[in-house]
């Protein structure tokens, strides 16, 4: 068995994040974003890779999204309706109720930008209409033998990683996590799983971040110089998403300070989201949800006035946390329209769609680039091919937007360096937590990947891959051989049966100053699963029993093999006593097995040793002396019976051959005294 | 396997209790109390004159008064006790390892149970359950708050109505209900829980999400499933290692607000716990008219090869009409509501079903803005504002038409647009000032309790019951005659009306066909209306008897790790190959797994052997000489087979030994180790042994 995964975004990159994993004869598909960096062909991940024929409902048993960003969720309306798939399509209910807002944003860009319409408004309905919403760790029954399980991820409001059985083998696809609670949301949170096979994002492959707060200042101090100067902040964002943790950064900042300036929106975010996000404060952090009472943190007490404001200017932007910021959004909050870019004086302004791919953002920071009064921040990572990406490498002063525009780059750039993603640390974290045997990285960057590949590999002991898109990567999976276990076998094991022995072990320092010192030591052994006997027949299902129940089973008798041998042990007597053999009474018997008890608990470092009045016991191995003269145990020819000795008869089970043989040299080595 | 039922309960407020034993643990299923019972207690505003001393004249006088019809003098003045399923104080709390809680009402007699001494079990709730039933428990305390404070501090410990005496002049049908028709119910009684308790007992549950995973001790997988019944309730499957337990509680295919029964993922299990006793309820006028079900009968013949059919079955399970039915009841209590409003009378409807609470509040506003009256709509609870706000973030929990609400970005529910626009006003309580301000008639009001002894209902029944134009709502299920006791005489119009709250019986069979348990649990009263065929095991079970159901699996699945199965030395034998097994055995999401375990290498020597059969002592001398020992058979027991009899084998080389075979056994005697081990071997290879 093998779990084959084929790569077909997001390898080795950072966009159109899609993986299809073959599991067992399923096949999922987790994720079907597209490229913010392209505008041809390589924006979808390469479908036919999946099918040739283009029969996708048959080639995939389900699609699985794991949250509303577009490189993960984009080229989906695609995929259903200009590709045709129609089998199920999995995603949390935040990510359901919040993609088309996303999907729908973003075709309106498209728009803008002149590329023509991959899929419309009604396709994005229609596609949403296929998906299946699921709950945290509700266990979704796909099919007879598909099970998945949606965990939470942090990362953005319904971001979920999702677990996947099938038979024995099981997996993780993490999606876009964060392991450590921000504002808004808490952090990812998953069971400690059996897994074959772990797929996570590696945005911050080599990035270990400190403490948050420290980044957050950075950012607030930059924003502030900025517009002490006069100078004007543009911040680009996605309409959803982290953006409105900055937000809440501002207003705290803006509150505190006492600062004036006003802080402008212009974001293609519907009225609505004000909505989804009261319904789904259950998806929040834990302490947003605490201090939900009787009020909902999204629902305010002004909701009519803001509501007004909302729709009668074009700041639809919504998200906030609680009745503060809402009052803040209505002291300072403006409009913001064209005719304002150029005007005089400082102000902060968030602006679609992020990383300045295009649309609004585009045309504000066409205008406000050339000036080094301005600042533009930018979000931790920007997808290779925008202009984001292009302002963070390297300190470009100009950039050409295409053959006839150039843009002259003059203000100050600064790069947030707190961001959604979970950083190395997070990543080596959940890797050892789930200590995964295969581990397959993507979203990230090829360099750093690697380098996080070989941590992986050296430190945690657990096999890595970061394939390129396109390609294949085949791990063996986990498989269990099935058999009927008997309920003698199963109630043996679940009672404990620890052994408890002393052995001994040599300790090699002392070997060489005085002789060898034996050191006892205490081991405990439990033998439950070894009593037990797999049987496997022709045409019958193999069956574990208990060897108690073995014979039973194949109508035989039990064979016991032991080991036996009487000896003469050599004996000084001081009382003179006419003859050993016959006049040993019963007591004298008793204190020679104590004799010989003490000798050999002096002698003997493992065993336990009992006196058992007439026989001495150490595990198996019992000695009675023995008076008769034709002992069958007795090797005829090799003793001499003299006044000197006494017999001693021994016998064992195999299991204890080694220690009866020791006994037996000690026994043979020493002298007996009796008084 | 056993089964106990504690009690089959009485209507969708006190569902049915049972304790299950499966795979050694003992499963309390629900715990619930019985409210109706609250009954036999006078309302506090009621019958304000003071309470006669009880001398022997008036308690002869009331002895007497046994025949004559109730009237509100008869009712307990104290404050009211509450009565818990009546059989579960036989069983000690501290063996309970879980409980399994299916509904708010399932609920409100867990503190009861939280605060015994030695309670420890796990119990499990879905979260929406868990906090619409808080609310209800911490409403409850609320209201009992305020008779408590009309009483004052009495003797908790053992209030006067509860002596004989004072019960023994209790009139027959409140002595019914405080003593049970055996008079053995008296110590289901118990004084409320206070908030604390409620605080306490919260802190011990386990909320699940939905269908989330639950698993007990490594060996019970537990799983809640929606029932269709009100938001968060759920039914449960419960699969241990040799036995799959589905429990169904009272389910509704087709919900008006709550999410659908979802009976397929009940599938794959082989006993089935039916325990929706609320046909019992619905069909108990219909026993005289002799009209009985057509007697269908049940066979669970492969339909699994018949994919389409199973899905047509299940396909109308869903279809029915119900929840349309619902619908209809529904708008017709709208009408009846505005034709009284429209009368200038109020409405009163102290109905606890959240559900129909908020459906009521979507119709009845629709039905008042359509034509122009404009009659306010008032919420008098102290959890009202709390539970309302709750119902709008669990879109997990509702029906698919609610969810599409949420993708479309629109509130799961009216209520917040109406509270919003100042159509419906929440108040915590009657004597609020906020309500004494905004109190307009006539009105539509929503209030607890239905028991009609708790609550702001009892003060505005007894403003309005002289009102001939105003009208009271109550469920069907509450005996209105006893309720309405202390509020006669009534002038008010009363409307007592059903709603739905489990399957039809017509719905059992399919259901059957469709989840095809190999065992059925199915409750003896329901026996006459339904008739099963018995082609799969029927165990029918009544209150009070203990049920054991047989294993269906004779043995326990093991799944052995692969990696440790190749490494497994085998042993062929005539006609099986036998291994000894090795590794570590765990117990994991209620499989036992065979993993490579990490023994000490020393550990192998210590290996047990087991050998059979009898050696060939002229295969042993073969064996022997092939490791350079050399000796002869020196005694022959058995003369005529000397091949397998037992002997003694001499051994001459290269040192003395001897080896005594017998039937039984084998005696090695050698003075050498060496040469005692070479002999074993020998022999180990001549016998069958592992």
């Amino acid at each position: 068995m093998a779990i084959d995964c084929l790569v077909l975004g997001a390898g080795q990159e950072v966009g159109k994040s899609c993986v299809v994993v073959s599991i067992n004869g399923k096949r999922i598909m987790f994720d079907c974003g597209m490229h913010m960096g392209y505008t041809d062909s390589r924006r979808y991940p390469d479908f036919s890779l999946i099918s040739k024929t283009g029969d996708f409902d048959n080639a995939l048993t389900c699609v699985i999204v794991t949250h509303f960003h577009l490189d993960h969720i984009g080229a989906l309306p695609y995929f259903t309706e200009v590709c045709g798939y129609k089998g199920p399509i999995y995603m949390t209910y935040p990510t359901k109720a919040l993609a088309p807002l996303m999907l729908e944003d973003y075709r309106k860009n498209m728009d803008r930008r002149g590329e023509g319409e991959q899929f419309t408004a009604e396709h994005i309905a229609e596609c949403m209409k296929k998906v299946i919403p699921v709950d945290l760790k509700q266990t979704v029954q796909v099919d007879k033998d598909l099970q998945i399980r949606a965990y939470y991820a942090g990362h953005v409001i319904g971001a979920a990683m999702f677990y996947a059985k099938v038979g024995d083998a099981a997996m993780v696809y993490t999606g876009d996590y964060n392991m450590t609670p921000d504002r808004h949301l808490g952090a990812a949170q998953i069971d400690r799983l059996q897994l074959d096979l772990l797929i996570t994002e590696s945005t911050y492959a080599t990035t270990i971040r400190d403490s948050r707060y420290g980044r957050e200042r950075e950012f607030l101090k930059a924003v502030h110089n900025c517009v002490a100067a006069g100078g004007k902040v543009l911040i680009p964002t996605f309409a959803l998403g982290r953006a409105q943790e900055l937000c809440i950064l501002l207003e705290d900042y803006w509150e505190r300070m006492n600062l004036k300036i006003p802080i402008y929106f212009s974001a293609g975010l519907t009225i609505q989201a004000n909505m989804y996000y009261k319904m789904l404060i259950n998806w929040t952090s834990q302490k947003i949800k605490e201090t939900y009472a009787t009020r909902n943190a999204f629902d305010f007490k002004n909701g009519t006035n803001l509501a007004e404001i909302m729709i009668n200017g074009f700041h639809q932007f919504t998200y906030f946390l609680d009745p503060a910021i809402a009052k803040f959004l209505l002291l300072r909050i403006r409009n913001f329209d064209r005719s304002m870019i150029n005007a005089p004086g400082p102000c902060v302004l968030f602006a679609t769609p992020g990383m300045i791919v295009g649309g609004f953002s585009l045309e504000v920071f066409m205008q406000w680039a050339p000036s080094e009064n301005n600042l533009v921040t930018l979000p931790g990572y920007c997808v290779a091919g925008t202009i984001g990406h292009k302002l963070m490498s390297g300190k470009p002063t100009k950039i050409d937007l295409d053959k006839d525009t150039q843009i002259d780059v003059r203000c100050q750039i600064h790069q947030l360096s707190f961001s959604p993603h979970t950083d190395a640390k997070g990543i080596m974290d959940l890797v050892k937590f789930l200590s995964p045997k295969h581990a397959i990285l993507v979203h990230g960057e090829k360099p750093k990947m690697a380098t996080l590949k070989e941590r992986i590999q050296s430190e945690l002991g657990i096999q890595c891959y970061c394939p390129a898109n396109n390609e294949t990567v085949t791990i063996p999976s986990t498989h269990y051989v099935k058999a009927d276990a008997s309920d003698t076998f199963i109630r043996s094991c679940l009672n404990p049966n620890f052994k408890f022995s002393t052995c001994s072990s040599v300790d090699k320092s002392y070997l060489d100053s005085n002789g060898s010192k034996a050191i006892s030591r205490l081991s405990v052994s439990d033998d439950r699963v070894s009593e037990g006997i797999l049987v496997v027949g022709k045409g019958k299902k193999a069956k574990v029993i208990h060897q108690d129940e073995l014979l039973n089973t194949f109508g035989e008798k039990k064979h016991e093999i032991q080991f036996a041998y009487c000896f003469p042990m050599h004996m000084n007597r001081t009382e003179n006593i006419p003859s050993a053999s016959d006049l040993l009474c019963s007591l004298d018997r008793c204190t020679l097995i104590s004799r010989l008890s003490t000798i050999l608990s002096n002698e003997l470092s493992e065993g336990n040793i009992l006196d058992l009045g007439e026989q001495l016991q150490v595990e198996s191995f019992r000695a009675s002396v023995c008076l008769s003269d034709n002992c069958p145990h007795r090797l005829s020819g090799s003793f001499q019976n003299n006044s000197e000795s006494v017999f001693f008869c021994c016998c064992w089970a195999v299991a204890d051959e080694k220690l009866a043989w020791k006994i037996i040299s000690i026994m043979k080595g020493s002298t007996l005294q009796t008084t | 396997m056993k089964f106990t039922c504690l009690s089959k309960g009485g209507g969708f407020h006190f569902p049915p209790c049972h304790m299950l034993n499966v795979c050694g643990f003992r499963i309390l299923l629900e715990c619930p109390l019985d409210l109706s019972s609250l009954a036999i207690f006078s309302p506090v505003p009621v019958g304000l004159e003071v309470h006669e001393p009880l001398d022997s004249e008036s308690v002869a006088r009331k002895k007497q008064k046994i025949e004559k019809t109730l009237d509100a003098n008869d009712l307990v003045r104290a404050e009211p006790w509450y009565k818990t399923v009546k059989n579960l104080h036989l069983w000690d709390p501290s063996f309970i390892d879980v409980v399994l809680i299916s509904s708010p009402m399932g609920m409100l007699g867990l503190p009861f149970l939280t605060l015994s001494k030695d309670f420890s079990a796990k119990i499990y709730v879905t979260e929406a359950t868990a906090r619409i039933g808080q609310l209800m428990m911490e409403d409850l305390v609320s209201m009992h708050m305020e008779l408590k404070q009309f009483y004052g501090p009495g003797d908790a410990s053992f209030p006067r109505w509860m002596k004989w005496e004072d019960l023994e002049i209790l009139p027959s049908e409140l002595k019914k209900i405080a003593l049970g028709k055996y008079c053995e119910e008296l110590g289901a009684w118990m004084p409320l829980y206070s908030a604390v308790d409620v605080k306490d007992c919260m802190k011990k549950v386990q909320t699940l999400k939905y269908a989330e995973e639950a698993c007990y001790n490594g060996t019970l997988i537990i799983r809640p499933f929606s029932s269709g019944l009100e938001i968060g309730t759920c039914n449960w499957t419960i699969s241990g290692p040799k036995r799959n337990v589905a429990y169904i509680s009272s389910s509704i295919f087709v919900s008006t607000h709550a999410m659908d029964f979802d009976f397929l993922g009940l599938r794959g299990n082989d006993l089935m716990i039916y325990s929706d006793f609320s046909s019992l309820d619905t069909t108990e006028n219909m026993e005289n008219d002799d009209t009985c079900f057509d007697p269908v009968t049940y066979t669970s013949s492969n339909v699994s090869d018949d994919v389409n059919n199973l899905e047509e079955i299940a396909a109308s399970l869903l279809k029915d009409d119900e929840s349309r039915e619902e619908m209809e009841k529904l708008a017709f209590l709208c009408t009846c509501a505005f034709d009284s409003v429209k009368a200038g009378g109020s409405v009163l409807v102290p109905i606890d079903r959240l559900g129909i609470v908020l459906c009521l509040l979507e119709e009845i506003s629709l039905l008042l803005e359509s034509s122009s009256l404009k009659v306010p709509i008032y919420i008098i609870s102290s959890v009202a504002e709390e539970l309302l706000a709750f119902t709008n973030i669990i879109p997990e929990w509702l029906c698919k038409h609610r969810q599409e609400k949420l993708f479309s970005g629109e509130p799961l529910f009216a209520h917040v647009k109406l509270i919003k626009e100042g159509k419906i006003h929440l108040f915590p309580a009657v004597h609020s000032i906020e309500l004494l301000t905004n109190w307009q008639e006539p009105c539509i009001v929503f209030c607890p309790h239905w028991s009609l002894r708790l609550g702001p209902v009892v003060h505005l029944l007894r403003y309005w019951c002289l009102d001939p134009n105003s009208l009271l709502i109550l469920e069907s299920g509450v005996d209105a005659n006893l309720a309405l006791l202390p509020f006669k005489p009534m002038e008010m119009k009363v409307l007592q009306c059903s709603f739905l709250s489990g399957m039809s019986l017509q719905k059992v069979q399919p259901l059957l066909k469709t989840l095809q348990p190999k065992l059925l649990l199915f409750p003896k009263e329901l026996r006459c209306k339904i008739q099963i065929s018995e082609a799969n095991t029927i165990f029918r079970y009544s209150e009070n008897e203990t049920l054991r159901i047989p294993t269906s699996k004779e043995s326990t699945e093991i799944d052995i790790a692969t990696d440790l199965a190749s490494k497994l030395r085998w042993k062929p034998l005539k006609k099986e190959t036998i291994t000894r097994l090795d590794g570590e055995l765990v117990m994991d999401q209620g499989k036992h797994r065979l993993l490579s375990g990490f023994r000490p290498a020393d550990s192998k020597q210590q290996r047990l052997l087991l050998h059979w059969g009898s050696p060939d002592l002229k295969g042993l001398l073969t064996e022997l000489s092939k490791m350079g020992i050399t000796g002869t058979v020196k005694k022959v027991s058995d003369e005529a087979e000397p091949e397998n009899a037992a002997g003694i084998i001499d051994i001459v080389g290269p040192e003395k030994a001897l080896i005594d075979v017998r039937e039984t056994g084998t005696v090695i005697i050698a003075a050498n180790d060496n040469l005692a081990s070479h002999i074993f071997k020998a022999i180990d290879i001549v016998l069958d042994g592992i």
